[in-house]
């Protein structure tokens, strides 16, 4: 029972980086923006998070750090793409070179640091309760946040005024454009919030999961979470699942060994990236369907002819 | 007021002026760059973009950066004209040297001049094949290639470490995770006396030739212009897209394939886990940089391969990080779409007036 309550445990660590990452492009990509460049906001968000913790002994102030470094990323490839048009696959990958490129400079004298992992908040009462408690009340505050946080983002998209013109901008941006609402304004503080999500899930990485940086640590996880989002149907519960889904995978790679199943290390770690293609494939075979659901103007450039 | 609006015609003067611009930005932010760095900012952009110039082993080095980012990126650009985005050509290069590699393994001190063209062959088809899951899954269940090509990188690099510390170790070597070193029948030719340039960077060349005959005349090319600027009209030219998506996936997945025997049979000799070093991503820059135009292609290679034998130097000399060379890679892609707009749109001052204030 400990064993299984330890890799759950193990399973909301894995996930949550997924989790905001995840959550974050969710919105972007409901405001009609695909930004491929996740894997790199995620990775100046690991390494920010990291060095201003280790710098200055503070937790919040390495999250607003890592929240900042994607922002700050997110508002480059928002420039180039809605200000001056250029092609968002393109951008989002020049995205990903580029903050790993940057990382690894701005990271050079970090290399073999460590932090200590962020502390855990033990609710008091419910998390003495067996089993229950420590699964869902002894968590770093992170995992509270990325809960929160996909709770959020899905009240303000069914319920609030400002979700609606964001997924009208999403769907049909000319007609909103004619109504009279900014479509690039709103489009920019999508990606703003995506990318401080991004960075958060990064810094998430390299303070919690394992407290140190590594070149290139975040490993693919920018990617694995934006196939989540084609996953979820671009719903914000369904994001949260497929990030669970997904950290499961990684947690029970992990453990298969300890269970004495002879498969060498390598070939298991290939798991979470070939279970990402199967899902794809589930996902999208139903052609009608998986354009059903995608925002319609995912992907188009919006210019604003009068 | 400043607004822009789309030009009539796409500036042809300015489109292949703009990577010229973008290296130029480039240079300038990367000055900026040392200069927060705290390093002598002329010292360190002559090293990395001019001293190589002036020095002939240098130069021989360049031919073997650019030969496999020329190779790649050309079979890149033609799926980049149809919308074909194969983003893997780091996980192609990787099985394609495996499977060369593996063939120069299996024929270990067999001599005969048939044994390197074998290897080839093996690659480009070791290249195809990983190029075909993204190419099946896309055209049969209608899963992004995008996604498919990149997670299948990650398969392939841990592939290559798999079997190089097991089946493909070197069996008197000293448990090393590495292969034998190839014998000589099975490395490439070198071009150059006393340097590592081989007989791979001709082929490259020999690649961008043949790529700029099929993209300006033959029907292929014709198919996948069409294809990137009106999939419906492709439609009614009667090829599909489906055709169009396999086509551009073997081209690309067969050169990066090929790439990948050379790299293997060329400078490292032999296989080890640190074979892929990133060649198949910075390919994606050096196709947009050479404007997707084989020509333009060639000259990008060798601009992308400066900044990785400058950032060597300047490495050793000036003590910067390796990760210089990624960053300066990253910018030249920015700077080029950024400043792309001008090629498409021009900027126009409007005052705005009070009636058209709505006043």
């Amino acid at each position: 029972m400990d064993l299984l309550i330890l890799i759950l445990q193990g399973v909301i660590v894995a996930a949550t980086p997924l989790v905001f990452a995840a959550i974050g492009e969710l919105v972007v990509e409901r405001a009609g923006v695909l930004n491929l460049g996740i894997e790199g906001m995620m990775i100046l968000g690991a390494i920010a998070g990291f060095s201003v913790t280790l710098d200055s002994g503070s937790y919040l102030a390495g999250i607003i750090a890592a929240a900042a470094a994607g922002a700050v990323a997110a508002f480059l490839f928002g420039v180039l793409t809605q200000v001056l048009m250029a092609n968002q696959v393109a951008t989002g990958l020049a995205l990903t070179i580029f903050g790993l490129g940057l990382s690894a400079l701005w990271g050079q004298g970090y290399s073999g640091e460590s932090t200590v992992p962020l502390a855990k908040i033990h609710i008091p009462l419910l998390s003495d309760i067996p089993i229950i408690g420590p699964l869902l009340f002894s968590h770093d505050p992170l995992v509270y946040l990325s809960i929160i946080l996909v709770a959020g983002v899905a009240w303000f998209l069914a319920k609030t005024r400002a979700g609606l013109i964001l997924r009208a901008v999403g769907e049909n941006h000319d007609a909103a454009h004619a109504i009279g609402y900014n479509v690039v304004g709103v489009r920019m503080l999508a990606l703003l919030f995506g990318g401080a999500c991004a960075g958060i899930g990064g810094t998430y990485l390299s303070t919690v999961q394992t407290p140190l940086w590594v070149e290139d640590m975040t490993a693919g996880r920018g990617w694995i979470a934006l196939a989540i989002v084609v996953f979820a149907a671009w719903r914000p519960g369904r994001a949260l699942l497929g990030a669970y889904l997904f950290g499961g995978v990684t947690v029970v790679q992990l453990h298969i060994q300890g269970f004495g199943v002879d498969i060498d290390a390598q070939i298991l770690s290939m798991l979470p990236y070939l279970i990402t293609i199967l899902v794809l494939v589930l996902i999208s075979h139903d052609k009608a369907r998986a354009n059903f659901n995608a925002p319609a103007c995912l992907t188009k450039p919006f210019f604003a002819s009068s | 007021m400043i607004r822009l609006e789309p030009r009539q015609e796409i500036s042809h003067r300015l489109l292949y002026l703009t990577p010229v611009y973008a290296v130029g930005l480039t240079i300038l932010a990367g000055m900026v760059m040392f200069f927060v760095l705290g390093k002598d900012p002329v010292r360190a952009i002559s090293i990395i973009f001019f001293e190589p110039l002036t020095d002939w082993f240098a130069i021989s080095e360049m031919m073997v950066k650019a030969t496999p980012l020329i190779l790649i990126a050309i079979g890149l650009s033609f799926g980049f004209r149809a919308g074909v985005w194969n983003i893997g050509a780091e996980g192609q290069f990787t099985i394609g040297a495996l499977s060369g590699g593996a063939v120069a393994l299996a024929l270990y001190q067999v001599e005969g001049f048939w044994v390197l063209p074998l290897m080839c062959l093996a690659g480009i088809l070791g290249g195809m094949a990983w190029a075909a899951i993204p190419a099946f899954l896309r055209t049969r269940f209608n899963a992004n290639e995008i996604l498919v090509s990149l997670m299948l990188t990650y398969v392939a690099v841990l592939l290559l470490g798999f079997l190089v510390h097991g089946p493909l170790k070197d069996p008197d070597g000293l448990n090393f995770p590495e292969s034998r070193t190839f014998h000589e029948a099975a490395l490439m030719p070198i071009l150059i006396e006393e340097t590592r340039a081989h007989v791979g960077f001709l082929v490259a060349l020999a690649a961008a030739v043949i790529a700029w005959v099929v993209l300006a005349r033959h029907v292929i090319g014709y198919q996948i212009k069409v294809m990137g600027q009106s999939p419906r009209a492709a439609r009614y030219g009667g090829f599909t897209e489906k055709r169009v998506v396999w086509m551009c996936l073997m081209i690309s997945g067969g050169l990066a394939g090929l790439a990948g025997v050379f790299e293997a049979a060329g400078p490292v000799g032999q296989l080890v886990p640190a074979l892929p070093v990133g060649y198949g991503f910075t390919a994606i820059i050096v196709a947009f940089l050479g404007r997707l135009d084989p020509i333009g292609i060639v000259i990008a290679g060798f601009v992308m391969a400066l900044t990785y034998i400058g950032g060597e130097t300047a490495q050793i000399e000036m003590n910067l990080p390796s990760a210089v060379t990624g960053v300066f890679q990253g910018m030249f892609l920015f700077f080029l779409l950024g400043i792309d707009v001008l090629a498409k749109y021009r900027f126009r001052i409007i005052r705005v007036t009070r009636a058209a204030a709505g006043e």
